[in-house]
C-alpha cells in the first residue's frame, strides 16, 4: 500500500503541484483571474526549491521570459486566461518554430475580450489550435478534475520536453477554482521525461540538426558552453536565419511531422457506457462532469448513451471518434462556447451521423439537466 | 448520512464564508466522505453578496456546482434575499437574527439564531461568525462529525487562535441545541 497524501486541493493549486513534480523550476507570468492562484502558489513554492518566480510587466513578457527560462535549461511554465492567452500568441509561435519546450496554462473564462472575469468558459479551444499565425504543431490537454489537473500538468511537461514544443493545459474556471479530494502520488509513481541534451563538449553541435533515429534535435542550455543561435525566422541546422525555400520547407515539415507522426503517443481519451451506445456524448474539461452526471441518469432511464472524454484536445482524437460513430447514430457535444470543438467532430464523422451542438455562453456551467434534456430530445 | 448533501453558505464578502466552505469540505474528507467546494464571486473583494458551496457525498461527485441547496446559511439580508430562492423545497435555512424572513416559504425549516451577535458579544471577535455558523450547521444536519469538524477548524485557523475557535464552534452547537 502506497503512502499517498490525501487532501482537499484547488485545481489551480494541483496544477502547480503537478508542475513541481514534473521538475518545473521557472515560472514567469502576469496574474489574471481565474488563473491567479497558479502564480501565487508558484511564488510561494519555487523559492523553497531554489527555483525562480518572476512577475513580468505584462502577458507578452511573461511568455517571452518563459521561453527564455527554458532556453537556459529550466522546465518553465506560465499561466493565463483568455485575454492573456491572446496576447501570448505571437511568442507561442516563436516557441513552436524555435522548438522551445514550455507549458502554457489557460484557465478559460468567458470572453471575448475581458468578458466575465470570474465565470467559466471553453471559448479558447480554437484559439489554442489556431491562435498563432502560420502552420504550427499544437498539443493541448484538458483536465476534468483536481487529480487530473495534477496528472496532466506532469504530462504537459513530459510532452513538451519529449517533442520540444509548447504544450497547453486548457483548464477552465470550473476545474481551476473547485476544491476536491486528491491523493498525491508518491514520487516513485510519477514518470518524468527530461529533454535530450547534447553530449558535453560536443564540438560539432548543431542546435537544429536531427540525426538518424532522433525525434528532435538535442537541446543545449545557454550558459553551458554551447554556441548556438535561436530565432523566430526559418533557420538552418545551426539555428541561423535562412530564406532558402528548401530549408524552410524541410524545417516546418519536420516540426509538423514530429507531432502528426506520433498522434497515438499523444492522444488520450476515456470511454464509459459505450458497448451498446446509440448516442455518444463527447465532452472535455469542466463540462465533462455535467455530461457524466447526465449520461448516468440517462442510463438509469434505459437510454443507450455512451460517454467519451477527450483528454487530449489537440491533436483531435479523430481516429477513435470516427470509429465510435460507425456504431452510434448521433453524437452530442456540450461545450461552453457556441460550437467550437463540435466542428472537429463534424469534420471526421460520416454524413449519416447526426452531430448535435449544445453551447452555452452566459458564464454559467452547463447543467446535467440541460444535457439530459438534449439526450431525451434526440433518442 | 444520506447520499448527497448540498450546502450554500452566503453572506457578505470578507465574512470568511469561503474558508468556512473549505473547512466543512475538509471535515467531510476526514470523515472518509467525498466533498467538493466551489464558489462564485464578483470582482469585488469585500462587501456585496458572497457565497461558498459545498457538496458532501458518500459517493463520487460528478457535477460540482450546487443548484438547489439542501441547506442555506444566510448571514446578511442581502444574501438572504439573493439566495433564498435557491433553497430546495423543505430545505433548512440557518439565518442570522437580524435578517427579516417575513413571508418565507412555509415548507422551509427556519433556524433563526444570533450568529453575528454571539461572535461580537459572547466570543468578542466578529471574525469567528463563520466558525459559529459551522457549529450550527453541524448540530443541525450532521453532515460531518463533531470530531472531524474540530480537527478541520484547528488545521485552518491561525496559530494562537485555537481556543477562541473552539469556543466559537461550541457556541455554534449551543445556539441550535438550546
Amino acid at each position: 500500500m502506497k503512502n499517498r497524501e490525501v487532501k482537499l486541493m484547488q485545481g489551480n493549486e494541483a496544477c502547480v503541484e503537478g508542475a513541481l513534480a514534473a521538475g518545473m523550476t521557472f515560472y514567469a507570468g502576469y496574474p489574471i483571474t481565474p488563473s491567479t492562484e497558479i502564480a501565487e502558489h508558484c511564488a510561494q513554492k519555487l523559492p523553497l526549491i531554489g527555483g525562480k518566480f518572476i512577475q513580468m510587466e505584462d502577458e507578452i513578457a511573461g511568455m517571452a521570459a518563459t521561453i527564455g527560462g527554458s532556453l537556459a535549461g529550466l522546465k518553465s511554465m506560465t499561466a493565463t486566461s483568455g485575454p492573456g492567452f491572446s496576447l501570448k500568441q505571437e511568442n507561442i509561435g516563436y516557441a513552436a518554430l524555435a522548438e522551445v519546450p514550455c507549458v502554457i496554462v489557460d484557465v478559460q473564462r468567458a470572453g471575448p475580450s475581458t468578458g466575465l472575469p470570474t465565470a467559466p468558459s471553453q471559448g479558447d479551444i480554437m484559439q489554442a489550435k489556431w491562435g498563432t499565425h502560420g502552420d504550427h504543431p499544437v498539443i493541448a490537454l484538458a483536465p476534468t478534475s483536481v487529480k487530473e489537473t495534477y496528472d496532466l500538468t506532469i504530462k504537459c511537461f513530459n510532452l513538451a520536453e519529449k517533442y520540444r514544443t509548447p504544450v497547453f493545459l486548457m483548464l477552465d474556471e470550473i476545474v481551476g477554482h473547485m476544491r476536491e479530494k486528491i491523493e498525491i502520488p508518491t514520487p516513485d509513481e510519477i514518470e518524468v521525461f527530461d529533454r535530450v541534451r547534447p553530449e558535453a563538449g560536443d564540438e560539432n553541435y548543431q542546435a537544429y540538426k536531427v540525426e538518424e533515429g532522433q525525434l528532435v534535435p538535442p537541446m543545449a542550455a545557454f550558459g553551458e558552453g554551447f554556441h548556438f543561435h535561436v530565432t523566430g525566422l526559418m533557420h538552418d541546422d545551426f539555428g541561423f536565419p535562412s530564406n532558402d525555400s528548401e530549408i524552410a520547407d524541410k524545417l516546418l515539415r519536420r516540426i509538423m511531422n514530429k507531432i502528426s507522426n506520433n498522434v497515438d503517443d499523444i492522444v488520450m481519451y476515456e470511454e464509459e457506457f459505450m458497448e451498446d451506445a446509440e448516442m455518444v456524448v463527447l465532452a472535455y474539461g469542466g463540462t465533462y462532469r455535467s455530461a457524466r452526471s447526465a449520461v448516468k441518469q440517462a442510463r438509469e432511464q434505459g437510454l443507450k448513451v455512451g460517454l467519451f472524454k477527450a483528454i487530449t484536445i489537440w491533436p483531435f482524437p479523430e481516429k477513435r471518434v470516427r470509429e465510435l460513430t460507425s456504431k452510434a447514430k448521433s453524437i452530442l457535444v456540450p461545450e461552453l462556447n457556441l460550437g467550437q470543438y463540435v466542428l472537429e467532430v463534424e469534420r471526421v464523422v460520416s454524413d449519416d451521423t447526426q452531430v448535435i451542438s449544445l453551447g452555452k455562453i452566459n458564464g454559467e456551467a452547463i447543467t446535467p439537466n440541460e444535457i439530459l434534456a438534449k439526450i431525451r430530445e434526440v433518442l | 448520512m444520506n447520499k448527497q448533501h448540498e450546502i450554500r453558505l452566503s453572506g457578505s464578502g470578507g465574512q470568511g464564508l469561503i474558508l468556512g466552505g473549505i473547512i466543512l469540505a475538509e471535515a467531510a474528507l476526514i470523515d472518509g466522505n467525498n466533498a467538493i467546494q466551489s464558489q462564485s464571486y464578483g470582482p469585488e473583494a469585500r462587501g456585496g453578496a458572497s457565497k461558498a458551496e459545498v457538496i458532501i457525498s458518500t459517493e463520487e461527485i460528478d457535477y460540482p456546482k450546487v443548484d438547489k441547496a439542501d441547506l442555506l446559511l444566510a448571514l446578511t439580508e442581502v444574501a438572504y434575499v439573493k439566495y433564498i430562492k435557491s433553497l430546495k423545497e423543505g430545505g433548512i435555512l440557518i439565518v442570522d437574527e437580524n435578517v427579516n424572513v417575513e413571508g418565507i416559504n412555509p415548507s422551509y425549516r427556519v433556524v433563526q439564531i444570533p450568529i453575528i451577535n454571539t461572535a461580537t458579544e459572547k466570543i468578542g471577535k466578529s471574525m469567528v461568525a463563520n466558525i459559529i455558523a459551522l457549529g450550527a450547521i453541524q448540530e443541525l444536519s450532521n453532515v460531518v462529525t463533531k470530531e472531524a469538524l474540530e480537527k478541520a477548524v484547528l488545521k485552518r485557523v491561525p496559530r494562537g487562535t485555537e481556543e477562541l475557535n473552539k469556543a466559537a464552534l461550541q457556541a455554534g452547537y449551543e445556539l441550535v441545541s438550546k
